[in-house]
């Protein structure tokens, strides 16, 4: 069976340059790093906060952060593992903000033998892109990602979207690598398990679109 | 190697980080453990469907008032610090 390549792009070789200049006060300089990361940043923020509106503030107050702390910048881990770790922190500041009655934070780790035993193991077909229209496929995943613990999900967002690397999550999230590996392993099958409602293999056509 | 020991390597399976024995195993398991393969291969579906669906795309006209206010507090304030 094939296994998960990351679609891992690798950071311009000028990226270095742009940081440089954008800390000497090229303010131009820091604006390609914006073109080059706002989209990332977005995506993080919303898939963390699940709200538009905290996602754009989101996406505003990482950067700015970022400019004015770009001398703490000490270049020890990539400008974006860096950046991913402000925004991380602004998104969950809005998350705690918006729910003060839950805690929210990234040591939260529910461990329950439960929630990684599989117990739908119907295989998917057709592929989900034949049953679903696009808007529905993207209506599913957002309502099955939401209800993912924000530590699952913000885990997950940054290896299996964004594509960093389990040591780069870690760094980003201040986390140990085994408990990136844990919460991973089990957004993975928790997010599984929901999708084979809608995805499942339904010989009997019952409840399929 | 029982099911529960699967399910515990299957990250690292996934993202083939490890070693060329324990994956052999592993590929073992899989070849006569029907509910393993399922699991195996929907999860890996799961991550695909995600990695590939543009949830949360940022939209070109948000995108460029979220730079324009981004860049305009930039120059308002005096700069990186040093």
């Amino acid at each position: 069976m094939g296994t998960i390549q990351p679609k891992v792009a690798e950071p311009a070789g000028d990226e270095m340059a742009l940081v440089h200049a954008a800390k000497a006060g090229d303010v131009s300089a820091f604006e390609q790093l914006v073109h080059r990361y706002d989209r990332n940043v977005f995506r993080i923020a919303q898939h963390i906060t699940q709200n538009r509106e905290d996602a754009e503030d989101v996406v505003q107050d990482a950067f700015l952060k970022a400019y004015q702390n770009l001398a703490n910048f000490h270049e020890q881990s990539k400008f974006y593992t860096w950046l991913v770790r402000i925004a991380v922190n602004e998104a969950l500041m809005r998350l705690r903000r918006r729910r003060p009655e839950r805690m929210v934070s990234l040591d939260e780790d529910i461990k329950t033998e439960e929630d990684s035993m599989p117990r739908e193991v119907a295989d998917w077909a057709p592929n989900p892109e034949q049953l679903y229209t696009q808007g529905e496929l993207k209506e599913i995943l957002g309502k099955t990602i939401q209800g993912l613990p924000p530590s699952f999900r913000t885990v997950f967002v940054l290896r299996d979207v964004e594509g960093l690397s389990t040591e780069e999550t870690a760094d980003a999230l201040d986390l140990s690598i085994p408990a990136v590996k844990s919460r991973l392993l089990r957004a993975r099958l928790q997010l599984r398990e929901r999708l084979s409602k809608y995805f499942k293999n339904r010989t009997s056509g019952d409840g399929k679109k | 190697m029982t099911c529960s020991d699967f399910l515990k390597e299957l990250t690292d399976y996934l993202d083939e980080s490890m070693d060329a024995q324990t994956r052999a195993e592993l590929e073992d398991h899989l070849q006569w453990c029907h509910n393993c393969y399922v699991v195996c291969n929907t999860t890996k579906m799961t991550i695909e469907i995600y990695r590939d669906s543009h949830l949360y795309e940022l939209p070109d006209e948000l995108r460029g008032r979220l730079r324009s206010a981004i860049m305009s507090k930039c120059k308002g304030h005096e700069g990186p610090c040093t």
